[in-house]
């Protein structure tokens, strides 16, 4: 039976690990995710999870210590924003290349400077690279339910990478609203135990972690960690059908919202999906064809089914919330261009960079990136490709 | 389940590393062929040889075995083939290509 609640994106999350009750939880505190191990730490006092719960010096130890958790046979995780994924940059790229399955709370904000506390996605599509997956949310109850199907993706034998849960600083992880939580043991079935084959405190079989591999091994050794990478598509899906049947949810690798006939489309990632949603609604009534692509699944990119998503579209824009600093536009306007371009297709793309350091995203400016869009058909010329949205001249 | 290092050649494909390169079993690194790292290997003419011995501490890698206090033949399966032993030989017992 599920139950109803009011809770911010934060106590959501928090409230899915105590449910999962992992077995290492190091932590140190930063803005806007503080409030995840601080919910957690009072789970832990409380005696409700059988967590070990390691208040650390700094991100850099938090994430150390969930890796070498995760290696020596727990299922571990921490959570941070910004400049504290930051911190951990060395550890991430250790965490995906040992193999380890953990997880990261990753509450989004920007990355300084000029020093700024509040959202956009800088920070996690810096790491975008790092060989994690990356699985945002548009709303507390995705966060929630991506939260509590983290670890099935993680530990599938065929996969065994760490993964990253994302939401958007403040607007999700701080806002309250309505939401459907699963029972306590439903969850605890669900996600069910981690018993790896290989770890280190396996008195059996010892083993060794991280050895160095001189160049004979090294490019071998990335394709061998690219085969994880290729089965999360899949192992995504199947997780997601499951969850499905124990939720009613649906989850997928992206969100289609009205793309049926549409002409024209957005692609987005995160909270400000739920705004175009609004505009999408109100265009629509006044007849206009127009659809949101709201990506779920960032690492690995669905790039083929995007494009087979958007075939029937004449105009995208695709929006970042990060600058990328090329001249040309951010880092999701360059992975959905390469899978258009892949694909052959002939719409007119557009990159916005949107919404950075917790700039507003209101209704009408989705409306009027629409219009944009609107007016790049007309002229048959995508005109500037690298754009801000509402930017002051 | 330990890992089977002996298909972890310089040769090896991508598919037969281990996965997160993890290695698991003991004392693995004696089964794990570093001597095809090097081109070059050191050569021991045993007629030379007095047995002083001044070659085994100097070898970084441990390559030089000695029994009864007599060095025997070179452990190529883990010589890196620095050349270190051809210039603490005093007797000319150790010859290697590139090394005077
Ligand atoms: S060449 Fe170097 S590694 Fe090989 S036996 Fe001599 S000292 Fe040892
Ligand atoms: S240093 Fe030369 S002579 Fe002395 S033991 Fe070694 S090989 Fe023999």
């Amino acid at each position: 039976m599920a139950k109803r609640d009011r809770l911010s994106g934060n106590e959501a999350v928090a409230i899915a690990l105590r449910q999962i009750n992992p077995d290492v939880f190091p932590a140190f505190p930063i803005t806007p995710s503080t409030e995840i191990p601080q919910y957690f730490a009072s789970f832990a006092a409380n005696g409700q999870v059988d967590t070990e719960f390691i208040p650390v010096e700094s991100e850099h130890s938090s994430m150390s210590a969930a890796i070498g958790a995760s290696a020596a046979g727990a299922r571990s995780l921490t959570a941070t924003s910004s400049c504290g994924l930051a911190y951990m940059w060395e550890e991430l790229y250790i965490a995906a290349s040992n193999r380890l399955p953990l997880a990261l709370a990753l509450v989004n904000r920007a990355l300084s400077g000029p020093i700024n506390i509040n959202c956009d996605h800088s920070d996690s599509m810096g790491a975008r690279d790092s060989g994690w997956i990356q699985m945002y949310a548009e709303n507390n109850q995705e966060a929630y339910d991506n939260m509590v199907q983290a670890y099935r993706i993680s530990e599938h034998p065929d996969v065994r990478l760490p993964i990253m849960i994302c939401q958007d600083g403040f607007i999700t992880s701080h806002a309250v609203e309505n939401i459907e939580l699963l029972e306590d043991e439903e969850v605890q079935k669900f996600v069910g135990e981690y018993n790896p084959e290989n770890y280190l405190l396996n008195p059996q079989c010892p083993m060794a972690v991280g050895p160095y591999s001189v160049t004979d091994y090294y490019m071998e050794a990335k394709r061998n960690q690219a085969e994880g990478m290729r089965h999360v598509s899949r192992v995504v899906l199947d997780v997601a059908k499951e969850y499905k049947k124990l939720s009613g949810r649906e989850y997928g690798l992206f969100e289609e919202y009205r793309m049926d006939d549409a002409e024209r489309a957005v692609v987005m990632i995160g909270s400000a999906a739920g705004t175009t949603k609004d505009a999408i609604d109100r265009l629509r009534e006044q007849g206009e064809k127009v659809g949101l692509i709201k990506i779920r699944l960032y690492r690995p990119f669905p790039a083929s089914e995007i494009a087979e998503a958007l075939k029937n579209v004449k105009a995208v824009a695709i929006m970042d919330r990060a600058e990328g600093y090329t001249n040309h536009g951010g880092p999701l306007g360059a992975d959905v261009m390469a899978a258009l371009y892949r694909a052959h297709a002939d719409a007119l793309a557009v990159n916005y960079i949107y919404g950075l350091g917790g700039r507003d995203v209101r209704v009408k400016d989705m409306e009027n990136v629409f219009a944009a869009l609107k007016q790049m058909m007309a002229d048959g010329d995508a005109g500037e490709t690298y754009r801000y949205l509402g930017i002051r001249e | 389940m330990a890992a089977d290092i002996s298909k972890l050649g310089v040769k090896a494909g991508w598919k037969d590393l281990t996965e997160g390169m993890m290695i698991a079993g003991a004392g693995t690194s004696k089964e794990f062929n570093t001597g095809e790292w090097s081109t070059d290997k050191p050569e021991f003419i045993e007629d030379k040889c007095k047995q002083c011995l001044l070659c085994v501490p100097v070898c970084p890698d441990s390559c030089i075995p000695v029994e009864d206090m007599k060095r025997g033949v070179f452990d190529y399966k883990h010589c890196k083939g620095c050349g270190i032993c051809v210039k603490a030989c005093p007797f000319g017992a150790i010859t290697m290509e590139g090394v005077k």
